[in-house]
Formats: structure tokens, sequence, C-alpha cells
């Protein structure tokens, strides 16, 4: 049951370029794509490690930046990918090693702080970044041969990549590591006790979410094939944070949705609501309302209690009879 | 060899001396309780054991290794395990999850990020086993949330002795019990198997009494008196703590 639904969304998922009609829709699915990737990286913090940063946006950036800088130099794709990726991975236990010298509050601030500072030295490094400009890259990597020149075809490659980010996350959420982790976030204390090593445990957490957020941010550069201090800035931050908390964090499904439900207000809702800020806004405003632990556990919530009062109105007798 | 002996034990917080200097000397297998009145500081020496909160001076040995410096998980891979006097465990989890946690602690296996382990049937069947001991196999599939107090305390302790400690600290395993959970919680304790050393703070001098070989009674932040049951109740100064005389 569970794997056909799972192979009926993958096929879903990988025909969308043929019941879409137009690119300018497959792009949007790309971009759901990218935003449901990197959702799911800071979901591993926000939900699973219950740290949450609002520097993540920083973490694109790099990779993002890294990748254009290096074309830019004259390397090739795969290297700009390698040294990126590193870039990345390093830069995130920077932030860790300071960050997570606290938890809650702090570690907000602790990450909001960095976030800034990445975003201040994007805008302000002309030499390597050119400041607000900011930087192209000139053309998308071939993987095997394949040109992922057109919509449809960089729209698949996502795909694959957005596969490949479910399934590793799924895997660690599962694994005795994943368990671990979830201990540490409901009671650091008691894990200490027992003998778990709970920085260590962040740590690499940490560092998960940030090689995954640098894959969402190469993705993101090719997609756009550009890309500026904008992408770094605190509100890029507060958006994917808001994709996490509206989707309901700890689930992985959820960031999903949150990504989805972004994405198309910013680009579809746009066209027709003048003031789609506000429009996103009210859906926020009634997701805390209705569904506080966000929408994907909130629906599944909803349902199983319209479930059980169809149950308890089918057979009355039987209840009463007790 | 001693199974857990501290020297000149002290902590301040500020310019409260919250234990002023601990000596104290635990052999293998024995049962020690520790009473005193609130604030005395038995759970804060406590904590300086377990090494949630770092001494000022003195020092301690597990079995001879000195663990005054070493981090609180390394004193958990050393045999020392402990309950809290308010339940800390995992309530969002099942009853089988938060003993599987308990096992995960001290296996190499935690660090493991692949893999499901839901599926690793060695370690459900340890955590199956460990609830089991303490009667609450037919509860494992159950939410720790959706369990009573006294069910809880049993879950803890399970967790404790599922870790093989070769010390066991209880922190007021009795308090907010009803009578009944008193003398399950007392029959599980006097069952833990002498090579396990247990040392344990608590109000309820009756229940408490019958499992202990030796009492030490803490005052301000000292241990004031120590010795046998008999001799702990008929000596002069703990009736002067607890009666006021």
């Amino acid at each position: 049951m569970r794997r056909l639904a799972i192979a009926i969304a993958v096929f879903v998922l990988a025909t969308v370029p043929f019941w879409v009609s137009g690119s300018f829709y497959v792009n949007v699915a790309s971009q759901i794509l990218i935003g449901a990737i990197f959702a799911l990286s800071l979901n591993l913090l926000v939900g699973y490690a219950g740290l949450i940063s609002l520097g993540h946006a920083a973490l694109l950036g790099v990779a993002a930046y890294g990748v254009a800088i290096i074309l830019n130099a004259g390397f090739g794709h795969v290297a700009a990918i390698i040294i990126a990726l590193a870039a990345t991975v390093a830069v995130t236990a920077i932030f860790a090693i300071l960050a997570l010298r606290t938890t809650g509050i702090g570690f907000i601030m602790i990450t909001l702080a960095l976030g800034q500072i990445l975003w201040g030295l994007a805008y302000r490094w002309i030499d390597l970044t050119n400041g607000d400009n900011g930087l192209s890259a000139s053309s998308r990597p071939a993987p095997l041969g394949i040109s992922l020149a057109s919509a449809n075809a960089f729209y698949e490659a996502t795909l694959v990549v957005f596969l490949l980010a479910v399934f590793a996350m799924a895997a660690l959420i599962q694994s005795p590591f994943g368990a671990s982790l979830r201990g540490t976030r409901d009671q650091p204390r008691r894990m200490t006790a027992l003998g778990y090593d709970v920085w260590t445990i962040r740590f690499l957490t940490c560092l998960y979410s940030g090689f995954w957020s640098g894959v969402a941010g190469i993705l993101f550069l090719y997609y756009n094939e550009f890309v500026s201090p904008h992408a770094m800035a605190l509100s890029a931050s507060a958006e994917v944070l808001l994709m996490v908390i509206s989707g309901g964090s700890g689930t992985l499904l959820g960031p999903i949705a949150g990504a989805a439900l972004v994405v198309i207000m910013k680009n579809v809702a746009s066209a027709y609501i003048e003031r789609w800020n506000f429009a996103l806004g009210t859906i926020f405003v009634v997701i805390v309302l209705f569904m506080p632990e966000g929408i994907v556990p909130g629906t599944v919530r909803l349902a199983r209690r319209l479930w059980a009062l169809r149950k308890r109105t089918d057979i009355p007798v039987a209840e009463s009879g007790q | 060899m001693t199974a857990l002996e501290l020297k000149g034990l002290g902590k301040s917080f500020g310019g409260l001396r919250v234990t002023r200097s601990i000596d104290l000397t635990i052999e293998p297998g024995e049962r020690r309780l520790i009473i005193g009145p609130n604030g005395a500081g038995k759970t804060t020496l406590f904590n300086l054991i377990t090494g949630e909160i770092r001494t000022d001076r003195g020092a301690m040995r597990l079995f001879g290794t000195d663990i005054t410096a070493m981090a609180s998980r390394q004193r958990a891979h050393l045999g020392l395990a402990r309950t809290y006097q308010i339940i800390t465990l995992f309530p969002k989890d099942t009853l089988l999850h938060n003993l599987v946690l308990s096992l995960l602690g001290l296996s190499a296996l935690r660090w493991k990020p692949w893999s499901r382990l839901d599926r690793n049937e060695a370690l459900l069947q340890g955590a199956r086993d460990a609830l089991g001991r303490v009667g609450l196999a037919h509860l494992a599939d159950r939410r720790l949330a959706q369990t009573s107090y006294g069910e809880r305390r049993r879950v803890e302790i399970a967790m404790a002795l599922a870790q093989r400690p070769r010390v066991l600290l209880l922190d007021e395993p009795f308090a907010g019990l009803s009578i009944e959970e008193r003398r399950d919680i007392q029959k599980l304790i006097s069952a833990i198997p002498r090579d396990v050393t247990v040392v344990m703070i608590e109000h309820d001098m009756d229940v408490a009494l019958d499992l202990a070989d030796r009492v030490s009674v803490m005052h301000f932040g000292e241990i004031i008196v120590e010795g046998t049951r008999a001799e702990v109740v008929a000596h002069p100064r703990t009736r002067e703590i607890y009666l006021g005389e």
C-alpha cells in the first residue's frame, strides 16, 4: 500500500512536463522541488533536532556563489559542484561550532547573526561577488551528455536530486542515529545520562543539513543561472523556515507541502492577486489558527477525526449498548 | 575495591555552599540510603556523581577509576545509571522506544545513520525483555504519555536497569506514588541483583529503610550521621534534624 502510494507519487512527479502546459509551470515545479530540498534540509534541524536556524539561506548562498565563482574562474561543473559543496559544509561547521554553544533563542540569534554576516559579505565583497549586481553562471551542466538547457530536462534532473534527498532524509530519520537525534530534541539531559554525546549528534546533523542546503543552492544557481545577495537575505531564511513550519516540521511530507504552498503563492497567485504577500500571510494565519502543527499533520488529524465521527454515527447502537 | 568513593566533594552556587565537603564510601553490592530534609543537597550530590554538575572541590572514583573530570556520558559508559526525582522520559514515544533508547545509548549502533531501527530485532527483543522484567510487557506499544505515574516510574527503573549498570542512583523512587505502587517499586528494587550497587535518596523512611544496608543522613550539604539502620535511627542528631528536638 505504502509502496504503491510512493510509486504513484513518483510517476505523477516524473510526468509533470507532459500534463502541465507550458514551460512556465514546469519551471514553477522545478522551483518547488528546489525549495522542498532546501526546506527538508532545514527541517532536519527544526523538526528533528529542535534547533531553529534563521541563517540557512546563507548556506544556500555559499553553495550558489561557490559554483558561480568557480565556473567564472574557468573550471568545469564537476569541480565547481564538489568545491561548492565542500565549502558549504565547511561554513556549516563554523556556524554549528558557534551556534551549538546554546539552544533555543540563543541558537536562533547566533544563526541569524552569522547569516547576516555572510549576506553582508556577498553585498560588500565586490571583487569576489560583484556586489548587488550578482553573479551569472554561463551554462548548466550536461550529466551523461544530456543537456539541461530546456525547462523539462532541468525539471527531470532536479526531480532525481529531490528523490535522492527525500530518500536520504527518510533513511537518516528511521536509522538508529535518527532515534538518537530525536532523543536529543526531546530530553537532552536524559540522553546525556544514557550515554549519548548530545553535542556531536547535533553537530553531525548540522553538517548533514548544511550539505543538503548546499545541494539546493547549486540547483538554485543552475535554475536561475544567476545569484545575488537577495538569495542570502534574512527574508529568504525566514521564507524557508515558514515552508517548514507551515507544512509541518518533523515530518517528511510537511516541508514539501510548505515549499509547494510558498512557491505557488509567489509565482502563480501573484499573477492574479496583486497583494500576494497579504494572501500568503492570511494563509499562514489560518494554518496557525486551525492547524498549528502544520498542513500535513493537521490534515491527517482532521481526517482521522472525521473518520472517527463517521464511525460513531454508523454504529450508535453498539456504543449505547456498552 | 570500593564501588563509589567520594573525597571532600564540594559545590557552591555563588555564595551558597550546596555541598560542603562530602566523604562517602560505598562498597560493591551495597544498598545505601541517603536521607535528609529538603534542601540538604541530596539531589545535587547525585548530579555531582553523574557529572551533570561540575564539582568545585574534591575527587570521585567509580570502581577505582577517577571520574572527577569525566563527561557525564562517559560515566554512563563506565556503568553509572540514574533515575530522576522528576520523571524525565520520552512522552511522545512508546514504552518500547523508551527502552530502545536506553539500550542504544551504550551501543555503538547509536551513530549508525542507515538501516531501519524498527527492524533491529535484537534491540527490540532486548527492550521487550527489559520491559518484561518490570511487568510492563503488555504496554510495550503504548505511548508513555498515556500511562500512569506509577508505570512511568517502572519504565524509568527499567531503563536504568537495561543498561546493566554497576552503580545505580535512584532519586526518590517512591515520590508521588500510591501505597500499592510503592509496594510494586519496593519489590522491584529489592529484586535488583547484588552485583548492582544501589544508592537511593528517599523521604519515605518506612519503605526505604527496609531496603537499605547502611544509611547516610545529609543536612546543609554535609553528611552528619552514617551507619546501619538501627544506629542512624537511634542517633540523637537524626532525631534532632527530623523531629526538631
